[in-house]
Parts: C-alpha cells; structure tokens; sequence
C-alpha cells in the first residue's frame, strides 16, 4: 500500500477534535460516517465566528451585520457551486438535506408534470428518502412507481433498463452510492440512457458528493442532492442542484417571507432563483458552516479524498472477508465506494453494534433506512462500517478484532 | 431472582464483557415464545431489532402479569430477562411501583434503556407498564 495518502490521513486527524475522545477509555474508532461525518476545526471556527461576531438576518437589514451575514452565506453558495461545478449559484439551492430536497422535487417538478400514464422510475437500492415521497405522491396524482432491480452481487440490473425506460418515463430518481451496498451507480451513463428516453434525471448525492468528485455538468444531472452533515459540514444544510430552465419553471415548494417579489391582497409573485425557494429565515450560520466544510474538502481535494478511502476499502475487504462467517454485502471491490456493510453469522447486528461501541468502535446497525434494499437480499439487518478521509488501516485492525471478539461472545 | 439479587450478580463483574456474557446467558435461559405470538401486534417498535412480547394476568385478585417476551438480538433478549426477573409474575400495582430504571442505572446498564427507539427496549417497559395500568 502506499503510504503517501495514510500519512496524511493521520495528519488530517488534528484537524477534528472529537477524534481525541476516549470511549470508555477507549480510542474512539468513529465508522460511521455514512450517517453523518465529524467536523473539523475550520467549520466550527466559523460557526463560532459566526455568532460572535456576524450574526443576523439575511437579505434584510440595511445594517453592517445583515450585509456581513449575507455576505458569508451567499459566499458559501458561491463555495458549494464551484464544488460541484454548478454553472451558475443561483442554482444552488438550500435546503435542510438531501430529504428535503427530494421533497422538494416531488412536490414542485412532480405536481407540475406527474399525472396518471406517467411513471417515475427508481431502484431497489434506494434510500427511504427516495422512496416515500414517490410512495405518497403517488398516492395522490396516479402515476406509476417502478423499480430497477438489484443483483445478487449488488448492481443495478441494467440489462432490465431496456424495458423499464421508455417514453411513459418522466422521471429517473437514483442513488449515486448505495448507502448500504456501497454501490457506485454508474450515472453518467444511467443519466444519458434516460435522457435518451426524455426523462428527467435526479441524482441522489448524499453518499457520493462527500466522498468523490462529482461535477454536474460532467454528469449532465437534472437534479443533484445532497446533506451537508456528511462532508464535514453542520446538520440542518442541504443542497438542491437543478438545471436552471427546471428550476425557473417550478412553482415554489414553500410559502413566506424571502421568497416573493411582491406580495398583494390579491396574490403572490415569486423572488428569483435561488430565493424562490427558501421561504422564511433560511440556516444561516448551517450554510456558511457549510461553505467552509467545502473549502476544507476543496482544499484537501476530492480526488484525494477518494484516492483514500479507495485504499482503506483495498486493505479492509479482504482483512473482514478473512473473518470466518462473515458475509459482505454488495459488490467487489473494484465497484464500490468506502463503506462495507455486512452480517456475521448468528450474531445480530446490534449485538454487534453493542460490543464494537464497548471496544469503542462507532458502526450502524440496522435497516440503514433500506428497508427494500434489505429484503431484497432476505435479512431484517446489517452492520455498516463506512470511512472517511481522517480513518486509518488502523482502525480497520480495531474494528477487525473487535468483531472477532464479539463472535465470542455470542458464539453458542 | 429479586433485584437485590441480581446487583449482586452484576457487581462481581469488572469488565463489560462478562456483564454482556452475563445478559446473554439470561437470554437464553428466558421462557421461549410460541412463534405464532411473534406478530406485528406484540411487537414494539425499534428499527435496530425486533422485540416482541405478551400478557396473560392470572384469575387472582389482584392478579398477577405473566410476560413472556423474546428479541432476534441476543442483547436485547438478556436485557428483557433482566426485566421480567423484577416485573414478571408481580401484580400490577407492584409494577408501577417499581423503577426499573433506577436498577438499570444499577447495573451499568442504562445506556440500553435510553428513550432512544433504536432497540424496542424501552418501548417494552413502556408496554409492560401499561398492561399494568390497564
């Protein structure tokens, strides 16, 4: 292995102070990225700065502080926009995470273009995230929801694309990395089949932006979603992308103060992008936060950032694949990103949870919000152990070990 | 096994692996449910692992609750032993009367009955009390 992207892993380390903590007397060993990363020192100063020395409302008061608040937040846009190479900030749009903006889409996009006939097609990898919102619009206007099957060894079924992609499809809504199967969907290429159909094309981010470089013009995205909480970033931020003649066209999602240009006894006319859509007093401290969680990600790079987590998944697959009765989900190597879910046999995945966090490793246990996912390979759990740019083969060693003595434990 | 009896048990143990062996070996040792029980009206919501659990009072007067309970996670099937060794089998008014927390806390165990709804366990004992009130 190289050792170029692991000694500076190990550098990054200092840049996040909860990775000091002890668990139990313990060294924290935090895997559990795919819920939500830490934070290092960069976005907390500037929250704190934030509130000590900036805060106020935005896009309102003719006072310095409004002007310095607005500033920084319409910067972060301006941050996030280069980040994912959105031609414009005004496309950028916030919004409180990835699940917001799914709604988003569903109930401005869908209610505008969705009716009885139409379908909109997503996968059996989805997140819930992407499920339910199509579940309960469905509900309401008619359309058909379908599925792209998932293989045994993890993938997106694409042979079954043929016949699932046709002209009836009005949307194709994916995940770009499985959160549970660490699948990379290859979404260029998902994205052009379904452009070629005139669908449009939503990409759900939250497990690729933080971990990979994603462009969406690269892409071609009609729409990129993605949280902030999990790229170094506070909860409570999120992003919208869209194409901007989508975007102009959709009615606003929600109603209040910010969004409109003029509002009369009479009716309403909405703001420009990207105001249109941020009705109320938007995250303002959360969005700067996320600027700078952007910043310090550009700064390190995302392609290292990958390089990374790509060479920690090359020494943790086969360390986990040695241990007897352990079972990975998901496919090989080569196609995923840095997450591994698993099963170990007879011992269940929150007992498994229970003695990692004792030996002070953090793993999730559960459905990891796939329900479907989950049944379609016929288990009600897993553990999922998911990296990020400050983890080391080190801790794939702890985690490794304490996996071993959990088999101990629950062995018969 | 009274709960004066179990804090003894525990507080031999030093390390958190004999507790967890300790939990388990109580799980296993927990009055098997009839599998046609394990359906979704006996079961508590937890999206980590799933519990199950039912109540038969007996004809006494006051009667007495007689659970029988079980969980697919080995943990959390000890930890419904170490709840029915103080509420099982008692009236209802000792049930409400008893602060299963407190000896949680006892135990070293309190982090497993937080109102967190990731293991079903507390949604249990709020099951049982319930069943009590009734």
């Amino acid at each position: 292995m190289k050792t170029t992207t692991l000694d500076r892993a190990a550098a990054l380390r200092a840049d996040f102070p909860i990775l000091a903590r002890k668990i139990g007397g313990r060294r924290l060993v935090y895997l559990d990225n795919g819920a939500t990363s830490q934070k290092p020192e960069p976005v907390i100063r500037t929250l704190d700065d934030y509130y000590r020395f900036h805060n106020a409302n935005v896009h309102r008061g003719a006072h310095t502080l409004s002007e310095e608040a607005t500033t920084l937040y319409e910067q972060a846009r301006l941050h996030i926009a280069r980040f994912i190479n959105a031609p414009s900030d005004t496309q950028v749009i916030y919004t409180s995470g990835t699940t917001e903006s799914i709604n988003l889409v569903a109930n401005t996009w869908g209610r505008a273009n969705l009716g009885p006939g139409d379908e909109v097609l997503i996968t059996e990898m989805e997140h819930h995230s992407n499920i339910v919102p199509w579940h309960i619009l469905r509900d309401q206007l008619g359309f058909t929801l379908r599925y792209v099957p998932v293989t045994d060894d993890g993938l997106l079924d694409e042979d079954a694309l043929d016949d699932l992609l046709t002209e009836r499809t009005k949307l194709f809504s994916f995940i770009h990395v499985s959160n549970v199967l660490g699948t990379v969907n290859p979404a260029a290429e998902l994205t052009a089949r379904a452009h070629a159909v005139g669908a449009k094309v939503l990409i759900d981010g939250a497990q690729s932006v933080p971990h990979m470089p994603v462009d969406v013009q690269a892409l071609d995205a009609d729409f990129l979603v993605f949280s902030g909480h999990k790229m170094c970033g506070p909860t409570g931020i999120g992003v919208l992308y869209g194409k901007r003649e989508l975007l102009e066209a959709m009615p606003p999602f929600k109603g209040g103060g910010e969004m409109i240009r003029d509002v009369k006894m009479s009716g309403s006319t909405w703001a420009d992008l990207p105001h249109k859509f941020e009705a109320g007093t938007p995250p303002i401290a959360q969005a700067i936060g996320l600027g700078a969680a952007v910043e310090y990600l550009t700064g390190i790079g995302m392609a290292w950032v990958h390089e990374h987590e790509q060479e920690l998944l090359a020494y943790a697959y086969p360390r986990l694949g040695e241990i007897e009765g352990l079972r990975i989900l998901g496919p090989g190597p080569t196609r995923r990103s840095g997450l591994i879910s698993f099963i170990l046999d007879d011992v269940h995945p929150h007992d498994l949870a229970a003695v990692l966090d004792q030996a002070g490793v953090a793993v999730r246990a559960g459905h990891h919000c796939a329900q479907p996912l989950h049944d379609r390979f016929g288990i009600s759990a897993s553990a999922r152990a998911s990296f990020y740019l400050y983890n080391t083969p080190e801790e794939v060693d702890i985690l490794c070990a304490a996996l071993e003595k959990a088999q101990d434990i629950f062995a018969f | 096994m009274s709960a004066e009896e179990l804090i003894e048990d525990f507080s031999f143990l030093e390390t958190w692996e004999e507790r967890f062996r300790l939990i388990v070996e109580m799980g296993r040792e927990l009055e098997p449910m009839d599998p046609a029980d394990k359906v979704d009206a006996n079961r508590m919501l937890g999206c980590q692992s799933r519990v199950w659990i039912t109540c038969r009072p007996t004809d006494e007067n006051p009667p007495r609750l007689h659970f029988v309970g079980d969980s697919d996670a080995q943990i959390v099937k000890g930890l419904i032993a170490v709840v029915f060794e103080v509420y099982n089998d008692q009236t209802p008014q000792t049930i409400l009367d008893t602060d299963i927390r407190a000896l949680f806390a006892e135990l070293g165990l309190a982090n497993h009955l937080t109102p967190s709804r990731a293991n079903g366990l507390n949604s249990m004992v709020e099951r049982i009390r319930a069943f009590a009130a009734e």
